[in-house]
């Protein structure tokens, strides 16, 4: 048998990933007592925006599909759940998450079906072309649809409950949103972590080759993107309750192009990556719109940030500080199995995520 | 009774006819090789074997199925194992990564997400590594390997699932005497449970690891036989004295 012992791990590099992971935490969990009530909800904002981001980067950081419509999972989530709120009277969170989650699963099931579910495998250009035009034409379609408030959108009248209690924005909203921005981040580490996800990172690097190995790639993406399609479909719910409105630019081109921006500025492939993307383009958005002298010019500027760090750093803000093969990290090494004996060999701990 | 059997094949590309009415028979546990000069569509026919790409006309038999229009995957399912002529190991996946991923092929995606055979399956991947001589480089990423260990790499991860036939495309292409000479060592063992069909340039070892060859030129079969009715044959020689 080998001379590595399985199991045993051998001059670990210093770790970055567990350390941003619980700085940031910390950070978030802290956070609310050191801001202005008025902070904490444009910080809550960021929170449920992160998870949108995070469906993304699980659909291009990590399965290659690049969705140019992730919104619309989000949107159409955020708009059912008004709904149910509105004409059905239906304000449980505990309802209405479940609800806006299948929502999600279900339409981004259906566009993956169309886009991703064909014997040859569908290129990068066409999928994101297919996703763009689906999230543009239902846009279109709830802009002109009366019944769900046209182009004025639908105001949400009621609080969403959790419990007996009423859901308002501020403190317990922010620690309700972390708290499931801290779900869908586990979720999504345990998928891309898993031999699941080994499969992912196969697909990613030569899907041609995983195609030989006996593996059929569209199931694995069809997976991903519902997958990816139920978080924004969470991410959408809370956003509509917590900004008791949705319109149709939630589920249109603006938004999705938002997330694709926060994913791409924070580094995709990593999980983290998209949640500081979105905090840093959330926060310089908010600086920068609150300044007189750059009131006018703000998106120019943004626009010039995120160029420079995609063209000069497509790895993003997370690839300062991950090194390539902490990003890649291993697969479903910590799960399954009784026997620590057994367990399989590395001389180089990579670490998680 | 043949393992693998086409009739009749064909391929074009626009104009150009790749290949025009190969008949080949594999038998199963035996070492086929296809050789010829370059250009006379000996990689081309491996590439229709393993459903890379699909034959203009003709039929494609594999353990009593028609695969003439099945897709890799569902090939593979079969029990067939293509390595590339240019290395595909994932260069940023570690040696095990590699052979893990190829090994689980046949999992089903419920027991992927729940990473539950990767403990079962470790003895397995050390075994194959132990065997193609990777196992003390098992934590390298694939990129870090040298070509010839690539190569192996490759090959060992075509073995996983035990196929019933192995493609090989240029195995020994860019490696060194030492190493292609390794390389027949590893693929030796492989007879008692796999067939083999190999494109190689390198005469010298297709002769010494294969039972029968095919030689194709043209686009056609040449000739076909044992080692020795293929050296002996007037008109291989005519070809490869002429032409190569």
């Amino acid at each position: 048998m080998s001379s590595v012992t399985p199991g045993r791990r051998l001059a670990a590099p210093l770790r970055v990933l567990p350390i941003a992971e619980l700085l940031l935490l910390v950070l978030l969990v802290v956070l609310p007592w050191f801001i202005s009530d008025f902070h904490v909800i444009i910080t809550t904002r960021m929170l449920i925006l992160a998870i949108l981001a995070l469906s993304f980067d699980l659909c291009w950081g990590y399965s290659g599909i690049m969705s140019f419509g992730q919104a619309l999972f989000f949107g159409i989530a955020g708009y059912v759940v008004a709904l149910f709120a509105n004409k059905a009277g239906v304000l449980q969170l505990a309802a209405l998450v479940p609800i806006g989650m299948l929502v999600g699963l279900v339409a981004a099931g259906l566009v993956g079906w169309f886009l991703l579910w064909a014997r040859q495998t569908p290129t990068i250009i066409f999928v994101a072309l297919g996703t763009l035009t689906a999230s543009y034409a239902a846009e279109r379609l709830v802009a002109g649809w009366q019944w769900v408030g046209a182009g004025n959108g639908m105001s949400i009248w009621d609080f969403a409950m959790l419990g007996p209690y009423e859901l308002d924005t501020g403190l317990v909203f922010y620690y309700v949103g972390l708290a499931f921005l801290l779900f869908a981040y586990l979720a999504s580490r345990y998928l891309v972590r898993s031999q699941f996800g080994l499969v992912l990172a196969g697909m990613r690097q030569n899907e041609r080759r995983l195609a030989f190995f006996g593996y059929r790639v569209q199931t694995f993406k069809l997976l991903v993107f519902a997958f990816a399609g139920m978080l924004a479909g969470l991410s959408g719910t809370l956003y509509s309750f917590h900004e008791g409105f949705v319109g149709p630019t939630s589920l249109g081109i603006t938004q999705s192009t938002y997330a694709v921006l926060y994913g791409l500025f924070g580094g995709v492939g990593t999980l983290i990556g998209p949640i500081i993307g979105t905090l840093a383009i959330e926060t310089i958005t908010f600086v920068l719109a609150d300044r007189d002298e750059l009131k006018n010019y703000w998106p120019v500027v943004l626009g010039v940030i995120l160029l420079v760090v995609v063209a000069y750093k497509p790895t993003g803000i997370m690839g300062f500080f991950l090194s390539e093969r902490e990003r890649l990290g291993t697969f479903g090494d910590d799960r399954g199995g009784d026997e620590p004996g057994s367990a399989p060999p590395r001389e180089v701990d990579r670490g998680p995520a | 009774m043949a393992l693998l059997e086409t009739h009749g094949v064909a391929k074009v590309f626009g104009t150009l006819r790749a290949l025009d009415g190969v008949d080949v028979a594999v038998r199963p546990n035996s070492f086929h090789g296809l050789i010829g000069p370059n250009g006379s569509g000996k990689s081309t026919f491996l590439k229709a074997l393993a459903g890379d790409h699909f034959t203009t006309s003709g039929t494609i038999t594999f353990a009593g199925h028609d695969i003439t229009t099945a897709t890799p995957a569902e090939r593979s399912r079969f029990g067939m194992s293509l390595k590339f002529q240019i290395t595909a190991v994932l260069p940023e996946l570690s040696v095990y990564d590699n052979v893990l991923l190829a090994m689980q092929s046949r999992e089903k995606v419920w027991a992927l997400l729940r990473s539950r055979s990767r403990r079962r399956l470790h003895g397995d991947v050390m075994a194959l590594l132990e065997r193609f001589r990777l196992a003390d480089k098992c934590s390298n990423l694939a990129a870090e390997l040298s070509h010839g260990e690539q190569q192996w790499l490759e090959i060992a991860m075509a073995l996983t699932g035990e196929p019933q036939l192995l493609l090989l495309d240029e195995p020994t292409g860019g490696m060194s005497p030492q190493e292609r000479r390794v390389t027949g060592e590893l693929l030796m063992p492989i007879k008692a449970t796999t067939a083999l069909v190999i494109v190689e340039h390198d005469l010298d070892f297709i002769k010494d690891i294969c039972d029968r060859l095919t030689v194709f030129d043209q686009g056609r079969v040449l000739d076909q036989g044992t080692v020795a009715e293929i050296e002996a044959s007037a008109k291989v020689q005519e070809v490869y004295t002429t032409r190569v």
